[in-house]
């Protein structure tokens, strides 16, 4: 049988997500026999995401120029995208900036405001990534193919999920065991 | 006294006129989502969720304020109304600033209960993040209206059961907001008794007992529901 061929990725959000999946503990190894991790901050070492990826798993909101460019490409690349957390599908914590009104003074409060050594706007081109204007979900970036909220989703969550996606077919998300803001 | 025979999802009711819907259906066993409708209380109709379907029209009526008749075929589930009903708190989430993560009311909530119940898994309307104010002013309690749906629990608790009338709703559309004393920070407000009931009431996490943290949040309904029925029972101490 072929593995499928599997992804994460970790946008805005705190890796609380990807944590919970590592609490899988000893089925990863049953969900290694099935999938091939071709790209994933926790496991792989890939930096270029490939193509022809079945199933990616996207934590985290969508914040900076970066995370735009790379949910950009994760869509092109992947036949079945899963939003992955509560950052993902609300935009969570790191949406509470949109609050403060755009780039400029949610930056101007991190690190001037509340800067108590030497103050200063973190100004490195091409390496630090502007931020966007607002963190976005990642649904109203891209189509999302399936949504699992959580802050972070347990593992067993995480399992009751995969376990129908290995077998090729689409997970039901109803009622408590599924469903799971915060 | 006069009894209403009416059928809700084919099942057999009978229950006294002036009954409402919600009241039959609750007589029937019927479970009809709600977040504005709490017992004790006087019904506004205001969050929509208790949407029902009649036979013979195609217009939809609010359970909580709708009464019963003679013959009523009442439906509470339908493709359309669950459909709607998933909308609606869609669009709860979507207006408000509802950051479950470091919410005092997170797993004890009756808006993700909801959300479960119509089985939200995400929002498919464009969050708003609109800018709301908090009021840590009282000495025990705040009120933090990012986390508020404006089903007004709060302003009727107040001015039914406590009498004090502190809250009122305020402006309009996106705007709308619940003010204390007529819009004034909620520790100068001398109406204010401090009873805690608007905190009882509250279906989120938008009134709080101050200390709480994420998760902590923890209702007294009972006193609530013992305020409402107490003189009716005689029960004068709970």
């Amino acid at each position: 049988m072929t593995k499928i061929r599997f992804a994460t990725v970790w946008l805005a959000g705190c890796s609380g997500c990807h944590m919970s999946f590592l609490d899988l503990d000893e089925w990863l190894l049953e969900l290694a026999q099935h999938v091939d991790v071709v790209y994933s901050p926790v496991g792989s070492d890939i930096k270029e995401y490939p193509d022809n990826v079945d199933v990616c798993w996207v934590e985290g909101g969508v914040a900076n120029e970066d995370n735009l460019e790379l949910i950009h490409q994760v869509r092109a690349k992947t036949k079945l995208l899963v939003s992955f957390g509560d950052c993902a599908v609300t935009a969570n914590v790191p949406g509470m900036r949109n609050m403060l009104g755009g780039v400029e003074p949610v930056l101007k409060r991190a690190y001037l405001e509340l800067g108590d050594v030497t103050p200063q706007l973190p100004d490195e081109p091409g390496i630090v990534p502007p931020l966007l204007d607002q963190v976005r979900p990642v649904h109203e970036i891209v189509n999302v193919d399936l949504f699992i909220p959580g802050c972070p989703p347990s593992a067993d969550r995480i399992k009751a999920t995969l376990e129908p996606l290995l077998r090729g077919e689409m997970p039901q998300m109803v009622g408590r065991e599924m469903i799971k803001f915060g | 006294m006069s009894v209403c025979t009416l059928t809700i999802d084919g099942k057999d009711v009978a229950i006294e006129a002036g009954a409402t819907l919600l009241d039959a259906a609750k007589e029937a066993g019927i479970e009809i989502p709600r977040l504005c409708y709490l017992e004790g209380l006087s019904s506004v109709g205001a969050c929509r969720l208790c949407m029902v379907e009649l036979a013979g029209t195609n217009k939809l009526f609010p359970a909580c304020v709708t009464a019963v008749a003679e013959g009523m075929e009442v439906r509470t589930q339908s493709p359309k109304l669950q459909n709607y009903r998933r909308m609606t708190v869609e669009l709860l989430f979507a207006e408000g600033n509802h950051v479950c993560a470091v919410c005092v009311a997170n797993g004890n909530c009756e808006l993700q209960d909801v959300a479960i119940a119509v089985g939200m898994d995400h929002s498919r309307f464009t969050y708003q993040f609109p800018t709301r104010s908090i009021d840590i002013s009282h000495p025990k309690f705040g009120i933090d209206r990012n986390r508020c749906i404006l089903c007004t629990r709060c302003v009727r608790v107040c001015d039914e059961i406590e009498g004090a009338h502190v809250w009122d709703v305020a402006n309009r559309g996106e705007n709308c907001e619940i003010v204390a004393g007529l819009d004034r920070p909620w520790g100068e407000v001398s109406a204010c008794t401090s009873c805690g009931k608007c905190v009882d009431a509250c279906p989120t996490g938008s009134i709080f007992r101050k200390g709480e943290t994420t998760g902590e949040k923890a209702r007294d309904r009972e006193k609530l529901e013992f305020l409402a029925q107490a003189r009716q029972q005689h029960e004068w101490v709970r």
